[in-house]
């Protein structure tokens, strides 16, 4: 049965920004379904409010709306496009959400619109807890003991049923958001409220725990013909108890016999015929008690998912784009199996001969105050993945992708302790995101592989595998570098040991390793991802490095650029790198190179077989970057595109003979260098904050009295602002520095004077070496000291006038050519009362690049690129690009929710996980929208409660005027309350929380406040409004915690009911609604 | 890594890795298979005698071994080649480790080796000879010459020398989490004689579930004892080796099927009721061994994922008026399943008895039962 026929246009719904549990996987999904659909000649419409994506890069579909995921803007999409059909599961639980309220809202019958993929009752019963379970009974499968609870009194009535420990997971969240493991009753009480509250349903689930048993998931797809095929199996490494998105997973399955993986496969199987997933993929987990083999079920998801993209990647299947097709009305059997070149049809089930490894990656460093545990939340931003010959390479290689300064099973136990042993023993019980090093570590202090497993329930046949390397390294260790010989380093080597950590245990650099292996021909071999087990010829270069016998790379002699990837998606590098590097690999193809990626997150479009010419899934370390290159002979690689992951090697690169192209890495260096950087501002006669540089406190203290306070304090060579900080007094430099120094590893810290109230710019250039081109002028919304990748931002500016603006533009020419850039360059400025300064120059692809080329519609990494292989910008017809006649506004999203405890105040810390774009004819109207998009909705009326700092007194006056004439009710504290009354707006004063109570927060948790601006600035204050801040995020009420996100907010609220939804296709005509 | 064991192949190809089984020397045709799990099962099927096999999955022997997961009395495999034995097995049911295993049954096997690198020489090259060593003084050329001393499985009638001496009864049923293997309760309904050609123990454990009571006889047992007996039906096994020179079971399979009694084969089985009528078998390139092999009816279309071992196959173009073609591979479009158009007799190339693999064409096992049903009524 081919392809239907009587559906001519399909809209397809994106995830919207990146939030934990919801990350690039879905950029994937949705970029392999606009692919499979329009090649299939249907019209494809897509909506997806993030502009970091590759997805809505304006080629993809026919019609790209960058608008926010929400139903009323998606109908009126719907309205103006006529979609045939909606298909819902390539954008996770945001887009199942989005469709569900259209549906719910009349809107897919007004207009006629089918649901493909997924239908609603389908939706329904794997995503209610009761249905599922009832449609779980009927098939036979067993559950955890479970009770549904909407409330304190239900609630209470289940922990009696259940007992301790119990898992609560709310209904319809992402990532298990609200959800928890109680221990004890005040637990138990606590997590449900949170969770009742988190749940959109107000619905949560309570379950008997099975901690301790096996969890397994298995991807399965199925079409309409009933045809069910399982692409993978994966086990998780972390028993039950940690959400699969934070577990340690390995893929196949590798400690279930055949009749029990057959098993688990005929009830997946039944699993999806029950729910009535008719077609596409969708994700079964399953829990497996290890005792006796008991099976339960615990859920599935309907769904494309993080863990489909991970077995598309582990497997060479991809799953997205099968069901983007079965979608359509293919049957399985009519569809091809690619990686083999369509030898095969997609009707099988891949086989593996490798064992792939899947770490998450948090950055709790980010959230000093979130709770570390690892829970049924999942708390992980990022994932890397490695494949190898055997578990040990394969677990050993995804280790050193992480980039987290692990070289294999580093030491993490304070050594020096008297209690290490307890402190191993309660790292093992209680998991958190280094528990694998603690097993290491337990090892090293003579636990058993038994002793082990009796704290932490990991299977021992991982356990013993691990046990295995630490003793491979107390050998290596005693008997020191003389006892490498070549078959010795070989067997390391197979065992997956970098040559950094072998180099490390034998105390020499790591070059000494890398030599004595090349002197023994030591290398490893590249082997292909083939679905079939080698079975049969696979034409698609998909490789993986291990230390074997044949190696399949097969390379040709073709001219070739390589370019080097992101790694794991981190807060601060993330999606819009991979957007630059998936950019690079297309212009680079056209232009007619042979490309070659070289990347290890599975999330990502990157590591999609066929972006490239050829995959190599690597982790992103000197040693496997040179071993490629020893095979592949590239003609340029680009270390300028995947953010700080491949800057970090450029140098090493460079000295091995690497041919990078682009700014030499002694640019990127010099720009990064405080002093050189200093120095080449000077001669060019550009303005700079006063800053100083400081090696240890007295220099800091000197500086700053040189300088004055309030500081910009920050370490040198860091990406997202990791421990940047506002420090208003020698204490708290005093203070910063103690903790600094250990982040930065002795590398100097910089000291600027704090702008106050300046402007912030971002601003993004082109240059070919000769000719600088503006791609776009963004005026940040917060004001300086709010991390760029946490502030909203303009394009165009709105408030700058066009000197300021056109001097900005020869200040980063002049900069593009004293710093000779080849390819893209970020410049960040300040500006205060007309005065420029230069905060930081960066010669690489920004975080902003794809937000500026869907704003003004040109592929700005595409151009770069090109001029990375000497195509001038005149060659390239670009000589400026146009100031588009509409604002685009970017806004950022926080993961503040899944932290309690965290306090949500922005800083020059970078916290953001991922963001949004909004447009309009005005700036209001765009940043309305850009709200919209990060899920905040505007309240239409009611109390607003204003607290604001000193300096931000008058500026307060003219919001509560605005906020006056809208209709709001206004309270305030003391201070401002006073401040207001003065200036003769009405306005009623409200407690501090200190001052007692009734006081602002007993206001909050009463819903009788709908919207905040609140700002802050020592520390002492800082502390006091911390639970006003946490509360308004736990009640969803509207905050703003800057002056100047106040005003932005008083343009967007006058503008609230604008309706316009435009295209890019359409704004980059210039045609706006 | 000790490289104490080679593989030696007819062409010269040598591939050294480290005994995980006795010391000694074995030959036979070296094939592999892409299942993932299972690998007990494959060692204990009789239709791998006189093979040496090599999976494809680098890590075999997670799960240690148990009596349960035995598809016969002993382990078949002329040799086992292997990319890496575990430190360590880990699964409730097992009881002695691979190595071990191996050692008690006098099997020659060999980790360590790229069996990714061997697979694709197999695929490029074909199924080959080859010897499998394991000691000290290992002689490389000795070795080769060894490997193109087998015989080969062209001609060779295997099913004679696996098959049972003597006939016996089956009572035990399929395996289930709670009870293990156990003989089956409930109704013997159906009285089945099943031919051991070589049979595996999950085609018997299905047969008596649902409600079949059988015989297993010789593979030699001429028809005319089996007709004596009366039964409901007729089952003709899988087995090793090339069906051609099996005339015994090609006599004794045609006067079967004319007496109208209903008969199910599965592969071997298969390949000899379709000699039996008519057609041809030949011997395939490196032949189907895994458990992900798609194969599509021509009934429906619908698509079953199935374990597949075999290394010959009926030819479709041969096949007589008589006998339809059923089931056909997605992989290679090769025959899978015949019916016969008049009499209730039909035939499946892959194992719908999976053990190791999917269950996804057990119901072929239920049209057995329902062809005895509506031949008795």
């Amino acid at each position: 049965m081919p392809k239907r026929t009587d559906i001519k246009s399909i809209l397809i719904i994106g995830a919207g920004p990146i939030i934990i549990g919801q990350a690039c996987e879905f950029d994937y999904s949705g970029a392999q379904a606009c692919k499979a659909l329009r090649e299939e000649g249907f019209r494809v419409i897509l909506v997806n409010s993030n502009p970091a994506t590759i997805m809505t890069d304006p080629e993809m579909a026919d019609a790209t709306y960058i608008e926010p995921v929400h139903w009323q803007t998606v109908a009126r999409i719907i309205e103006k496009e006529r979609p045939d059909a909606l298909l819902p599961t390539m954008g996770g639980q945001t887009a199942l959400n989005c469709a569900l309220d259209l549906n719910r809202e009349g809107v897919l019958e007004k207009f006629g619109v089918e649901m493909i993929g997924a239908s609603k009752e389908a939706i329904d019963k794997a995503e209610d807890r009761e249905k599922f379970r009832t449609a779980m009974q009927k098939i036979g499968l067993a559950m955890a003991k479970s009770e549904i609870v909407h409330n304190k009194e239900e609630a209470r009535a289940a922990m009696e049923i259940i007992g301790f420990p119990a898992i609560i997971r709310p209904s319809f969240t992402l990532g298990g958001t609200g959800g928890g493991i109680a221990y004890n009753r005040d637990e138990f009480m606590e997590i449900c409220d949170q969770g009742v509250e988190a749940s959109p349903t107000n619905e949560v689930q309570i379950d008997q725990s099975a901690l301790g048993w096996k969890e397994y998931e298995m991807e399965v797809v199925r079409d309409k013909k009933d045809n069910c095929i399982i692409i993978c199996s994966i086990e998780n490494l972390d028993p039950m108890g940690v959400h699969t998105g934070d577990s340690i997973t390995i893929a196949p399955a590798q400690t279930l016999t055949d009749k029990e993986y057959q098993i688990m496969r005929d009830a997946s199987i039944k699993v999806l015929r029950e729910i009535g997933v008719d077609t596409g993929g969708s994700n079964v987990q399953f829990a497996i008690n290890p005792k006796n083999g008991e099976l339960i079920i615990i859920e599935m998801n309907p769904r494309v998912s993080r863990s489909s993209a991970l077995a598309s990647k582990a497997t060479g299947f991809p799953i997205a784009r099968v069901a983007a097709k079965l979608a359509v009305g293919y049957t399985l059997d009519e569809l091809d199996n690619e990686i083999t070149g369509g030898a095969t049809p997609a009707s099988f089930e891949p086989s593996i001969d490798y064992i792939v490894t899947k770490i998450p990656r948090f950055t709790f460093e980010k959230f000093p105050q979130a709770d570390d545990r690892l829970t049924t939340q999942m708390k992980s931003v990022g994932e890397v993945m490695a494949m190898g010959r055997t578990f040990q390479e394969s677990l050993q290689k995804a280790i050193r992708g992480m980039e987290t300064g692990v070289t294999g099973f580093n030491e993490i136990a304070d050594q020096s302790s008297e209690n290490v042993l307890e402190q191993i023993e309660k790292e093992l019980r209680v998991p958190r995101g280094d528990r694998l090093w603690f097993v290491a570590d337990a090892f090293r202090h003579g636990l058993s592989v038994e002793d082990v497993f009796n704290i932490c329930s990991i299977d021992p046949w991982f356990l013993v595998q691990i046990h295995d390397l630490v003793e491979e390294e107390n050998k290596l260790k005693k008997e020191g570098a003389s006892s490498l010989t070549e078959n010795r380093l070989r067997q390391l080597k197979r065992k997956g040991f970098s040559d950094e950590r072998l180099a490390e245990l034998i105390e020499q650099p790591e070059s000494e390793i890398r030599k004595l292996r090349i002197d023994n021909n030591i290398r490893p071999v590249f082997k292909r991802v083939d679905s079939c087990a080698a079975e049969f010829e696979s034409a698609t270069a998909y490789m993986y490095s291990t230390y074997d016998v044949e190696c399949e790379a097969a390379p040709s002699d073709r001219q070739k650029i390589m370019v080097l990837g992101g790694g794991p998606n981190r807060i601060g590098q993330g999606i819009e790198f991979d957007y630059c590097c998936v950019q690079a690999a297309f212009a680079m193809r056209d232009a007619g190179y042979e490309t070659i990626m070289v990347n290890c997150n599975p999330e990502t479009v990157s590591t999609d077989y066929d972006t490239s010419d050829r995959l190599y899934f690597e982790p992103l370390t000197l040693e496997n970057v040179l071993d490629i290159i020893h095979v592949e002979k590239p003609y340029g690689v680009i270390v300028q595109y995947g953010g700080q992951t491949p800057l970090k090697l450029a140098r090493d690169l460079e000295r091995a003979g690497v041919p990078i192209i682009g700014t030499s890495p002694d640019s990127i260096d010099l720009a990064e260098d405080r002093e050189r950087f200093q120095k080449l501002l000077e001669d060019i006669g550009l303005k700079q904050p006063p800053n100083r540089t400081a090696r240890n406190v007295k220099q800091a203290v000197i500086g700053a009295e040189e300088i004055g306070y309030p500081l910009v304090v920050r370490p040198s060579y860091v990406l997202g602002g990791r421990a940047m900080e506002i420090v208003y007094s020698e204490d708290d430099l005093r203070n910063y520095m103690d903790n600094a120094v250990a982040v930065s590893n002795s590398s100097p810290v910089l000291l600027d004077r704090f702008l106050n109230n300046a402007i912030e710019v971002d601003v993004d250039a082109i240059s070919d070496g000769k000719d600088v081109c503006i791609a776009g002028i963004m005026e940040h919304i917060e004001q300086a000291g709010v991390h760029s990748g946490d502030s909203a931002c303009s394009l165009p500016p709105y408030s700058l006038s066009d000197e300021v603006q056109d001097k900005i533009a020869s200040q980063v020419g002049a900069m593009a050519r004293a710093l000779n850039v080849v390819g893209l360059m970020n410049t960040q400025f300040a500006i205060q009362n007309d005065d420029i300064y230069v905060l930081e120059v960066n010669p690489r692809a920004s975080r902003t690049i794809p937000f500026v080329s869907k704003a003004t519609g040109i592929s700005i990494a595409k151009v770069a690129v090109n001029c990375m292989v000497g195509n001038s910008l005149a060659s390239q017809g670009l000589t400026h690009v146009p100031v588009p006649d509409y604002y685009s506004v970017k806004e950022s999203v926080f993961p503040f929710i899944k932290f309690p405890g965290v306090d949500p105040l922005l800083g020059p810390e970078m916290k953001s996980t991922g963001e949004v774009m909004g447009v309009g004819k005005t700036f209001g109207e765009a940043f309305a929208k850009g709200q919209l998009a990060a899920g905040e909705e505007f309240p239409r009326s009611g109390n607003a409660f204003i607290s604001v700092k000193e300096i931000d007194k008058q500026k307060a006056i003219i919001v509560a005027k605005e906020l006056f004439l809208l209709g709001y009710v206004l309270y305030a504290t003391s201070g401002t309350c006073k401040v207001l009354n003065d200036a003769g707006i009405e306005c009623k004063r409200v407690n501090k929380v200190r001052e007692g109570q009734p006081h602002i927060v007993d206001m909050l948790k009463n819903d009788a406040i709908d919207l905040i601006v609140n700002t802050t600035e020592d520390k002492k204050a800082i502390a006091d409004s911390y639970s006003i801040r946490r509360t308004a995020l736990q009640h969803k009420v509207f905050y703003t915690t800057t002056i100047a996100g106040a005003m932005a907010t008083m343009e967007a609220l006058k503008q609230r009911d604008s309706v316009g939804v435009n295209s890019l296709q359409d704004l980059h005509k210039g045609v706006i609604a | 890594m000790t490289e104490n064991a080679l593989l030696a192949l007819e062409d010269g190809s040598l591939f050294y890795g480290t005994s995980i089984g006795i010391d000694g020397e074995s030959i036979g045709e070296v094939v592999f298979n892409t299942s993932i799990t299972g690998y007990q099962e494959i060692l204990t099927d009789p239709s791998y005698y006189k093979q040496i096999v090599t999976l494809t999955h680098p890590h075999i022997g997670n799960v240690g071994t148990n009596s349960e997961d035995e598809e016969s009395s002993q382990v078949f495999v002329s040799g086992l080649i292997i990319r890496d034995l575990p430190l360590v097995m880990s699964n409730w049911r097992a009881t002695e480790n691979l190595s071990d295993y191996l050692i008690r049954h006098k099997i020659v096997a060999i980790a360590g080796i790229d069996t990714r690198q061997l697979t694709r020489h197999l695929r490029k090259h074909g199924a080959m000879k080859a010897c499998v060593v394991a000691g000290e003084n290992i002689d490389a050329e000795k070795s080769i010459k060894t490997a193109k001393s087998f015989a080969g499985l062209v001609g060779m009638d295997l099913a004679k020398e696996v098959s049972t001496a003597s006939a016996y009864s089956w009572a035990d049923g399929t395996w289930d989490i709670e009870g293990g293997i156990k003989p089956s309760s409930g109704n013997k309904e159906w009285r089945v004689i099943a031919y051991d050609f070589g049979v595996k123990r999950n085609i018997l454990r299905i047969l008596a579930d649902l409600g079949c009571e059988v015989t297993v006889v010789p593979a030699q047992t001429p028809a005319s004892e089996v007709l004596t007996e009366k039964p409901d039906g007729v089952f003709l096994s899988n087995g090793p080796g090339d069906p051609d020179p099996c005339d015994y079971a090609i006599t004794a399979i045609k006067e079967i099927i004319n007496s109208g009694i209903p008969v199910f084969g599965i592969c071997l089985g298969h390949q000899l009721l379709s000699l039996a009528l008519g057609a041809k078998t030949s011997k395939m390139k490196f032949g189907h061994h895994g458990a992900n092999h798609p194969v599509q009816s021509l009934d429906g279309g619908q698509v079953s994922i199935t374990s597949q071992n075999h290394g010959f196959a009926v030819d479709e173009k041969t096949l007589p008026d008589s006998l339809r073609a059923t089931h056909r591979s997605l992989f290679d479009d090769s025959l899978q399943g015949v019916h016969h158009n008049k009499f209730p007799v039909f035939g499946f190339q892959g194992h719908p008895e999976a053990s190791p693999g999917p269950h996804d064409l057990k119901p072929l096992f239920n049209h057995f039962i329902e062809l005895m049903q509506e031949h008795k009524t």
